[in-house]
């Protein structure tokens, strides 16, 4: 019982070449928008048709386009659940949700339409319109009518992104009990690095139309491996660097040797460290330690952060900037021309592939 | 008075809003699906009758479906009949002048279309036809309901193209617009402006209906609409959080 797609599509400039699988859980699309994220999902659903390749699903062809195997939507129980939820304006609650069970007849289909609207907490608004409900309940009523179809596959599509973000945690609530429940495969797409952290266990990475080996959510956070990953993952610094051997690295836009905990692969072009690892200093260390000149200190909500750029660095490449996050009283006196020195620990310096 | 062109003036109109109605929503469904080129050419050529002086169209009408056109010809020959000088001429000519009205509303209707709404259906296995008869068209409801009315209103005030095919025999072919131009002719200003003042009224209640119809579709209601939505969703929100 699994979904598995390995599927390339050319369109204009852009190439899609998209390989993956995924068991019965949440995997998480991840990518920065105009990735591709959303065509996969449409070639799944069967809404767009793949150049070549094969869509697997629970040991069903979808598509296969050496056997000539193009299921049309209708057929692959492949449930979409729209950014703006993409319910028929013309019609109730009630008749939202009984369009997902045309099969269906009698006792059955009303004891089955109860249940989803007693799970999904829609009491009292079975004959409203969509217009006339919350952001809230049009997704609870989306979320219903999907799963009245009864899908083998969900498919999430950047469900939260056109939200403000105290409404977004409620949504997100609603979807992580969704995401338990469900015992299918769900694909969850989306470019917020938190969300994906939080719902998802497993990840597949997209960058320019491809897509990058599946792995745990955990270990794309403390090991991103390749700079896309990185930047998705929310890292905030990075240079381009050269290795010297399997425990440190020449970061080339900051001008400073840094050692790595982890092993340094042979083919690494950059090095990246999170804003919140760097800590400061007002004397010089030992090891790990970049020379700085402070660029700016902006205050944030909870938080300071600060640009500096390494004395030592030749290169005036914007890399060459990095970005501390710290408290607010750690900076309470740096002002902008300060010299201040900047450490990372091992453990946090991420060697990166292109 | 002889009510006769008011008569025919609504018969014609009638017969030719119902044949635009079905062709106009196929032609647009049909076109918008087709490539880019192909929609281009058929967009012109289905657009052009609107453009056209309706004198060029009616030259065109007379070619092909008087006795002597490639439609006319056989149409006598088989069934002994004239397609031009009767009262259902009047139904080619506006049918064709005022089909572009109805084509083009409702292509802007379906162009704005969200077209989520119809792969949301397919995915949950509704057919293809289904999504058509009760997701596409009730949604482009009010476009189709304005391109008809404005299909009827031209269909009801042609006059060259139908006057062309018609000609203008009292109690056979006469319409309001070709009897309005005869009276005149004839300097019989107090009928005239009897039938003038027909035609105002009617005019009135179709933009009337126009105008009502469009007033559905007002911005500042919906803006409004939304920002009440945003606020009753927040207040939401805050319940169900205080609720947890």
């Amino acid at each position: 019982m699994a979904l598995s797609v390995d599927i390339r599509k050319t369109m204009g400039k852009f190439i899609l070449d998209v390989r993956f699988d995924a068991e019965n859980e949440a995997l998480a699309l991840l990518g920065s928008s105009g990735c591709g994220k959303s065509v996969t999902l449409k070639c799944v659903a069967g809404i767009l048709k793949p150049d070549e390749g094969s869509i697997v699903l629970d040991g069903r062809l979808l598509f296969d386009s050496k056997k000539k195997i193009n299921l049309p939507p209708q057929e692959r129980r492949v449930g979409l659940l729209f950014q703006n939820y993409a319910l028929f304006p013309n019609m109730t609650v009630v008749d939202n949700i009984l369009s997902g069970m045309k099969n269906e007849r009698g006792e059955d289909r009303r004891r089955r339409l109860n249940s989803l609207i007693d799970r999904f907490y829609l009491q009292g608004l079975e004959s409203h319109y969509p217009a006339q409900l919350s952001g809230g309940q049009q997704q609870r009523t989306a979320l219903a009518r999907i799963l009245a179809s009864k899908p083998s596959l969900v498919m999430l599509d950047e469900p939260l992104s056109a939200l403000d973000s105290f409404l977004r945690w409620h949504l997100e609530m609603e979807l992580a009990r969704l995401l338990e429940q469900f015992e299918g495969t769900t694909l969850y797409v989306s470019h917020n690095r938190s969300e994906v952290y939080r719902l998802c266990k497993k990840v597949c990475v997209m960058h320019q139309g491809r897509s990058e080996p599946v792995r745990d959510v955990a270990g794309l956070f403390a090991e991103p491996g390749t700079l896309t990953a990185a930047l998705l993952s929310g890292c905030k610094n990075y240079s381009r660097a050269t290795r010297i051997d399997e425990r440190s690295v020449f970061a080339l836009d900051w001008g400073v040797t840094l050692l790595c905990e982890t092993l340094v692969p042979e083919d690494i072009s950059f090095v990246g460290v999170r804003a919140h690892y760097f800590t400061i200093s007002d004397e010089p260390g030992d090891r790990n330690t970049l020379d700085c000149t402070t660029t700016r200190v902006v205050e944030d909500v909870f938080g300071s952060i600060v640009m500096a750029r390494s004395t030592t660095a030749k290169s005036t490449h914007e890399n060459s900037h990095i970005r501390i996050e710290t408290s607010k009283e750690r900076v309470r006196r740096l002002r902008p021309g300060e010299r201040i020195f900047v450490r990372a620990h091992p453990k946090d310096v991420m060697p990166l592939r292109k | 008075m002889d009510f006769f062109p008011l008569y025919n003036s609504l018969r014609v109109a009638a017969i030719s809003t119902a044949v635009a109605f079905f062709a106009g929503i196929a032609a647009a469904y049909y076109i918008a699906k087709t490539p880019r080129i192909v929609k281009g050419i058929l967009d012109c050529i289905l657009t052009l009758p609107m453009v056209l002086p309706p004198t060029v169209v009616g030259f065109f009408l007379l070619k092909t479906i008087g006795p002597f056109g490639p439609v006319g010809a056989p149409v006598l020959e088989l069934f002994g009949g004239r397609l031009v000088m009767v009262w259902y001429s009047a139904v080619f000519a506006t049918t064709i002048v005022a089909f572009p009205l109805m084509y083009r509303t409702v292509r802007g209707a379906l162009e704005s279309f969200d077209e989520n709404l119809l792969y949301s259906g397919q995915t949950l296995g509704l057919s293809n036809t289904y999504l058509f008869w009760r997701v596409v068209l009730p949604n482009c409801k009010q476009g189709i309901l304005a391109g008809t009315v404005l299909t009827f209103a031209r269909a009801l005030g042609e006059y060259g193209a139908t006057t062309m095919v018609t000609g203008y025999i009292p109690g056979r072919t006469a319409t309001i617009s070709t009897t309005v131009y005869q009276l005149w002719r004839e300097g019989n200003d107090a009928l005239a402006y009897k039938w003038v003042a027909i035609n105002l009224v009617i005019s009135a209640v179709v933009l009337i209906a126009v105008n009502l119809l469009e007033s559905r579709y007002a911005q500042p209601e919906n803006a409004a609409r939304d920002a009440l939505r945003e606020d009753a969703l927040r207040e939401e929100s805050v319940r169900d959080g205080a609720l947890r």
